[in-house]
């Protein structure tokens, strides 16, 4: 379908919820390497998964999805030509029983937002559990880029609080992006 | 990418679903506009996928019990072009209402020849097709005497992270859909009617197994970003 956006033909397949035993079908034994461990520039996120009672989320699946560390896809639809990224981009990671999950990946470069402006390196994060009936949508961006994160489109269009919720924090060597589905400190979730 | 899929989806707060209740964020959903990495994802037809990954029937020594049954169907977006070389994951439990899975406390019996796990890719047309056994319906805690229908989960990856999708399909007829806040969350009698299959004489197999048919449909793309000077 071209710009012109008529002729919605088919209706959509609606959403469901993973339920509690989505780790039979959805769980692979590499998925939280996006790199493997020890490659250049691997850093190592990780973070809980709450409820709206802080209490740890244990049957909640991460999935995550990035550019290379010079902000290129592997895909067919990254116009720009001289996209020759072979970077799988994707990781995946059922939380444990404290709620933790945990990637290894490496941070991406900015990335066009075809009208002049720079999005700031950022990880697109879906989340997956029982009681959710559709996926939650958010994104981690790094706390070394506060300039870039300054300028960045989605960043700025977001109160302070929920922009604050979206930038992982330094532990140690690694970063940890914890994700709180309901309650005060509730993270930034997103619509497409 | 003007994509919209919230139209289809049933709302997290849901509260008829009583898991929904902690987990549902609260505050609106904020506007993530579908850029570069929106209109991307993972490429995973080069995954690892074995030619029976397909049959949930022969992965063991012997053949679980059950209903045998074929599901088939295509992968389309809105448009109704074809959605080639998605990766499908689907799992579900076995005849007797019970999954392989350690949290599963439902007295019924699990089936040493049956995981309830499959995988595969759509083909050129956005074809696929899982041959497994008829899941049993099972009891769950929502409300009293709760019966979850009969259902597959199904996993599907798009080339666009904005339609990624999953979801469970039901067996049509099933007594069980109007005491399943799940399925009732989807509002929209047409909606909810898109998860359920349609029993299928073509795909039933004389003196084998029966056949159900059901396409999925994801969210429909448009132009790369990077031609788009829309402020977003």
């Amino acid at each position: 379908m071209g710009a012109t956006g008529i002729l919605m033909t088919l209706g959509l397949t609606p959403s469901q919820t993973v339920g509690p035993f989505l780790a039979i079908g959805l769980t692979w034994a590499d998925g939280p390497a996006v790199v493997p461990a020890g490659s250049p520039g691997a850093i190592r996120i990780s973070g809980q998964v709450f409820d709206g009672t802080g209490s740890p989320v244990p049957d909640a699946i991460i999935e995550t999805w990035q550019a290379d560390a010079q902000g290129r896809f592997a895909h067919p639809d990254d116009p720009r030509p001289d996209s020759t990224s072979t970077f799988r981009g994707f990781g995946r990671c059922a939380t444990d029983d404290e709620g933790v999950y945990a990637i290894v990946t490496v941070k991406p470069g900015p990335l066009p937002t075809g009208d002049g402006r720079t999005e700031a390196p950022h990880i697109d994060v879906s989340i997956f559990a029982r009681g959710l009936l559709d996926r939650l949508v958010t994104r981690i961006y790094f706390p070394d880029e506060p300039e870039a994160n300054g300028d960045d489109p989605l960043l700025r269009s977001l109160p302070q609080s929920e922009r604050d919720t979206l930038i992982a924090v330094f532990d140690g060597e690694n970063l940890r992006f914890d994700i709180r589905l309901q309650g005060p400190d509730e993270t930034a979730f997103f619509e497409l | 990418m003007s994509i919209s899929t919230r139209r289809a989806h049933p709302p997290n707060d849901s509260p008829d679903y009583q898991s929904s209740r902690l987990r549902a964020p609260k505050q609106p959903l904020r506007v993530l506009p579908g850029r570069l990495g929106e209109l991307t994802a993972p490429l995973l037809a080069g995954e690892t996928v074995g030619a029976l990954d397909n049959d949930l029937t022969r992965q063991h020594d012997a053949e679980p019990l059950g209903e045998r049954i074929t599901i088939s169907g295509r992968v389309l977006d809105e448009d109704g072009d074809p959605v080639s070389g998605a990766l499908i994951e689907v799992w579900q439990a076995n005849a007797a209402g019970r999954y392989a899975h350690r949290s599963d406390q439902h007295p019924a019996p699990l089936d040493p020849n049956f995981s309830g796990a499959g995988r595969c890719l759509t083909d050129a047309d956005g074809g696929y097709r899982f041959v497994t056994i008829k899941p049993g319906a099972y009891p769950w805690r929502n409300h009293p005497n709760a019966w979850r229908p009969a259902h597959v989960h199904f996993s599907v990856f798009s080339p666009a992270f904005a339609q990624r999708l999953v979801t469970q399909m039901y067996f049509p007829g099933d007594p069980l859909f109007g005491q399943d806040p799940i399925f009732n969350a989807v509002s929209g009698d047409d909606a909810g009617q898109r998860l359920v299959a349609r029993w299928s004489l073509e795909l039933t197999e004389p003196e084998w197994s029966l056949g159900f048919a059901w396409d999925i449909v994801v969210a429909g793309r448009e132009a790369t970003p990077l031609d788009d000077d829309a402020p977003g």
